[in-house]
């Protein structure tokens, strides 16, 4: 182990030590001030001289003369074990609940490997959340990444907590976990989760890695790893369905650009740091199912875009990573609408592999497909409406802007603890498709209407 | 082996960037990097330090590890094998990599041979002992698989010293050849350095199309065999399903497929839908015929950066052999990133929106390595080929201002403009037809003419004046509603209705439709015109455009996708005539 007094330069959140031989990129190091306090840090850049050292933490306090610099010799690993299920961690993954410390059955390297992707397995197995607008029309299936684009103010984290309550694949008996990552969120933010997740029992079977507003903005780099490095070790060693809820990665993408400020890089986009896309796909692409594993990693990112725009370089990036989106929208907030999820902008690109006859049922996709382009026709109506008037519209459109009304109110719209099965969400979409005429039903088939609307109308 | 003085040590690190000192390295050359001997090439020389960007991660790497070069460029391995693999960017077979690695994830440092080395492949010798032959000739042909016969190209010039059918290895000789008093051994399979086009005898103008089997593509957009397109789109807009369209029915024996900086699950749909598809003239599983590069968003930048020449060097090498092959690149956006990405690491004065000043040059040098060429060798024996390259562009917010698009815009020749608004309307494929260009309809149109028919030109630049007169009207519309408008224009929006709905709308998971013959495309164009003609001629007699709306040719036409024999199309358009017969009573 190596130490050094050799500090000529502090500048935000690195720490540039000279002098120095024999250190690794991406080593660990160890920061020991004159008071005795001990804060950890990262090598992002090593030269024959001089390591530049990112500090985990305030860099107050850090001297030139009196610090000390211990260079560890490995780079940040996590110690793993199944004893981590029902805890909670801070964001370096320190205990933080009044718990032991964790006995680790092995040490990993917290940035992982890539996925083969010849190894990967196809993500086809349907999750139900209980929730029309994504069971029905933006399926979630396991080992799939669907974050949740939301705005300031919109009720995001209650979504993805129901999320995470109900969803279950039908049949199987198999063993569940959620790893919940906390990212620069609030302490009220942070104790709701915990709360819920103490309420419905879900917390044993949960691991929680916290990192709050006031923790230090450089954790945030760290926190989201550590979470998906105990998904993946309780997926494929120990055959364990995970569910990944990070929230809020608009906090990890700040923290980023933090960063490559301080280390003068040339920004991109917004002051974004070019390099943000392959950053955030070391994050999301940890998610998936692998072949001779039981288990999968599923990921619900929550992300709030600044000004609620779609193309903020947050959002973009994520969007072209992830596997589709679940938009919030304010509109539908405003109208007292929960969960305000607008299908039209949201999508899930494994949807097709995971519905159909033997997965949910034979009229899904049609289903989905007539309520997408209906809704879609309604809204324009609507707009179309208020400039010509109701009464100039045709007796067809007229029924589609009622379809529009009835879609959000009774579709989109369901209570925070009411979990619908699939049959349930498709039996509203029949009801629902029963305002138009026969004829317009053009994306469902012929014996779809005559075997399942029918028997809603009967009953 | 490296010579001792070809080796060197590292100076610096960061992140995919090692600086080392390397006296006799080469621009371009692949160096070995640290104890792990991770592979790198050499980007850049500052007196003895060499720059290298490096294809695997770079974690626990210290200066003062060693370096050597190899001395050679970044090449690829080209012979019988390439064909149904799968390989990352610098060209590891992905397969092998799974059982060195003994697990899912992709461990630093390994090596493997792109190229079976055990497998044994039947050769058959085409020329004799005594034969004079001359560079890009084939010497022999290999079964490759039951779609592909892999020919074999002499890579000298020369007499036929001996030669042997058999069967062999790729790295058994099977035939020697002389020049000029130098004798060489040749194998089954060649290197060729990436970044370096593979030559040719002559390129030719772009007339023939590629038939991809998507109407809107071969009817209003369609792209010559060895052109270029580009398909820039939000995400979500539907890329990728199009480029998979294209891989599938495109009318090409070859198909190179990059996934370059994109989902890992994605890569997996290719890899268990390609199998499971047949071709439609063979009914050979698909992937007989294809090769796959995958260097997903989360694999090293650096190889990202290779993967499309990875990839176009192995078109070119098919090409070569006489194949039309078809070269898809998912997405070029994360290729000029992973461009970005290390240009920023190099402290390079950037360009706009901090992409290298070279992004422009590249991207031309790219789509310049297109085209429909006569391949080398010697006169006697004529052959021709095809690379077309269709590259997906991902705009930031979907904005094509931006300077990938924009450069590449300048090169390509046939725009496809994806639109998110059609895509939530489920309209699909959701190609945007007003914004979307193509700059071969001149030089594809003597081609049309003669095989599909001399009226079809036309028939689509009135189609298209239709659709934009629709756009025109829909905003009318808006505003007073569509009753406030003359029957004529009505009966135009009926007709437009048609057109995207009856046309340009295709199912890509129905049997039927999912792959429409250029034929098929014809008669059902033919039948909605003809609809057009027989309204406007019945509008003009007074007849009421609410009684033609509800003739059953309407609805036949609505079914016409679902047509299996051509036949049928007679029997449509011989009812519409009695239809509109009908209405006149």
């Amino acid at each position: 182990m190596k130490e050094y007094k050799t500090i000529t330069e502090i500048s935000g959140p690195l720490v540039f030590v000279s002098d120095v031989s024999g250190v690794s990129y991406n080593e660990i190091v160890e920061v020991m001030l004159p008071d005795g306090e001990r804060r950890k840090g990262q090598v992002l850049d090593v030269s024959e001289k001089i390591a530049v050292v990112q500090v985990f933490g305030p860099t107050a306090g850090i001297s030139s003369g009196q610090t000390t610099v211990r260079f560890l010799g490995e780079t940040m690993r996590l110690g793993l074990s199944s004893d981590m299920l029902g805890r909670a961690f801070t964001g370096l993954g320190e205990p933080r609940d009044k718990g032991p410390r964790i006995i680790p059955k092995e040490k990993v390297d917290i940035n992982g490997l890539p996925i083969n992707p010849y190894s990967r397995e196809l993500p086809n197995e349907f999750i139900q959340t209980g929730i029309s607008t994504i069971d029905g029309m933006n399926t979630l299936v396991r080992g799939q990444k669907l974050p949740i684009f939301s705005g300031a103010g919109l009720p995001h984290n209650q979504l993805a907590v129901q999320i995470a309550r109900q969803a279950k694949v039908r049949g199987s008996g198999e063993k569940f976990a959620v790893v919940f990552a906390a990212v620069g969120i609030t302490h009220e933010e942070s104790s709701f989760f915990i709360r819920d997740f103490e309420k419905t029992g879900a917390l044993e079977n949960a691991v929680l890695f916290l990192n709050l507003a006031d923790d230090p903005s450089v954790e945030r780099i760290i926190t989201p790893r550590l979470a998906l490095t105990t998904a993946e070790y309780l997926a494929y060693e120990q055959g364990m369905h995970v569910l990944v809820l990070i929230t809020d990665m608009t906090n990890y993408c700040e923290a980023l650009r933090e960063i490559s400020s301080a280390r003068q890089e040339v920004p991109g986009r917004r002051g974004y740091p070019g390099y943000m896309y392959t950053d955030l796909s070391t994050i999301y692409e940890r998610a998936g199912r692998v072949r001779g594993s039981k288990g999968s990693v599923t990921q619900i990112p929550v992300l709030t875009m600044p000004g609620d725009d779609k193309t903020h370089p947050i959002a973009d990036l994520t969007g072209y990573i992830t596997e589709g989106q679940i938009l919030l929208s304010r509109d539908l907030h405003r109208k007292n609408i929960y969960p305000p999820v607008d299908p039209l902008p949201s999508l899930s690109r494994l949807m097709n592999l995971g519905i159909g006859g033997t997965k949910t049922r034979e009229d899904h996709k049609g289903a989905s497909d007539q309520l997408y382009a209906a809704y879609a026709n309604g809204r324009d109506l609507r707009s179309l409406s208020s400039v010509v008037g109701e009464e100039a519209l045709s007796e067809v459109d007229r029924k589609y802007l009622k379809f529009a009304d009835e879609f959000e109110k009774k579709f989109v719209m369901q209570g925070q603890y009411e979990d619908r099965t699939i049959e349930r969400s498709l039996e509203i979409s029949w009801d629902l498709m029963s305002i138009l005429p026969e004829a317009e039903l053009k994306r469902v088939k012929k014996e779809h209407i005559e075997k399942y609307m029918a028997r809603t109308k009967r009953s | 082996m490296a010579n001792k003085k070809d080796e060197g040590y590292i100076k610096r690190i960061s992140g995919p960037v090692v600086e080392a000192y390397l006296p006799t390295a080469r621009l371009y050359d692949v160096a070995r990097v640290g104890d792990l001997k991770i592979l790198g090439e050499v980007i850049r020389i500052v007196g003895t330090t060499s720059i290298i960007q490096v294809y695997e991660d770079t974690s626990g790497l210290k200066p003062g590890e060693p370096v050597f070069s190899t001395g050679e460029p970044l090449s690829v391995e080209l012979g019988p094998g390439i064909l149904q693999n799968i390989y990352d960017g610098i060209q590891r077979p992905l397969e092998t990599i799974e059982k060195e690695s003994g697990g899912v994830f992709i461990k630093r440092g390994i090596e493997a041979p792109p190229l079976d080395r055990k497998k044994k492949w039947d050769f058959k010798a085409t020329v004799k002992k005594g034969d004079k032959i001359k560079k890009g000739d084939i010497i022999g042909t290999v079964q490759e698989t039951d779609l592909i016969e892999h020919r074999i190209l002499s890579p000298y010039e020369g007499k036929v010293e001996a030669i042997k059918s058999g069967n062999f290895t790729v790295e058994e000789e099977v035939a020697r050849i002389s020049h000029e008093g130098k004798k060489y051994g040749v194998k089954m399979y060649q290197r060729w350095f990436v970044r370096k086009s593979r030559p040719v005898i002559e390129k030719f103008p772009p007339n023939i199309p590629l038939v991809t089997g998507q109407r809107v593509i071969d009817t209003f957009f369609p792209i010559a065999k060895g052109g270029t397109a580009c398909i820039p789109g939000p995400f979500g807009s539907g890329k990728t399903v199009t480029q998979q369209s294209l891989a599938k029915y495109s009318d090409t024996q070859i198909v190179v497929y990059i996934g370059c900086g994109e989902r890992g699950n994605e890569m997996t749909e290719v890899l268990k839908e390609f199998p499971e598809l047949k071709d439609p003239n063979t009914g050979k599983p698909l992937m007989q015929r294809t090769v796959l590069i995958a260097n997903t968003s989360n694999m090293p930048v650096a190889a990202r950066e290779a993967s499309v020449y990875t990839g176009v060097t192995i078109a070119e090498y098919f090409r070569d052999m006489g194949y039309d092959v078809a070269l898809m690149a998912d997405s070029t956006s994360r290729w000029a990133e992973a461009m970005r990405e290390i240009g920023g690491r190099l402290e390079e004065m950037p360009g706009e929106e901090g992409y290298p000043a070279y992004l422009a040059r590249r991207l031309a040098e790219f789509y310049e390595r297109a085209g429909r060429v006569r391949c080398l060798c010697s006169e006697k024996e004529e052959r021709y080929g095809s690379v077309t390259i269709i590259g997906a562009v991902s705009p930031p917010g979907g904005d094509i201002s931006e300077p990938v698009s924009q450069n590449t815009l300048r090169v390509t020749k046939v725009f496809l403009a994806l639109d998110a608004s059609l895509a939530y309307r489920r309209h699909f494929p959701a190609i945007n037809w007003l914004k979307s260009y193509t700059l071969y309809a001149e030089s594809l149109e003597e081609w049309m003419g003669t095989n599909i028919s001399t009226d079809f030109t036309k028939m689509v630049k009135d189609a298209m004046i239709m659709l934009q007169k629709e756009a025109e009207l829909q905003e009318v519309v808006q505003l007073v509603g569509p009753d406030a408008l003359p029957e004529k224009e009505q009966a135009i929006l009926l007709v437009t209705k048609m057109l995207r709905e009856d046309y340009l709308q295709q199912n890509a998971y129905s049997d039927l439709d999912a792959r429409c013959s250029f034929k098929k495309q014809y008669m059902m164009l033919k039948s909605i015109m003809k609809f057009w003609d027989l309204t406007s001629s019945n509008l003009e007699r007074g007849v009421q455009l609410k009684k033609i709306a509800d003739i059953p040719s309407v609805k036949a036409i609505g079914r016409m996708k679902e047509i299996a024999k051509m036949e049928e199309f007679d029997k449509l358009q011989k009812e519409m005539d009695g239809n509109f017969e009908m209405l006149k009573q």
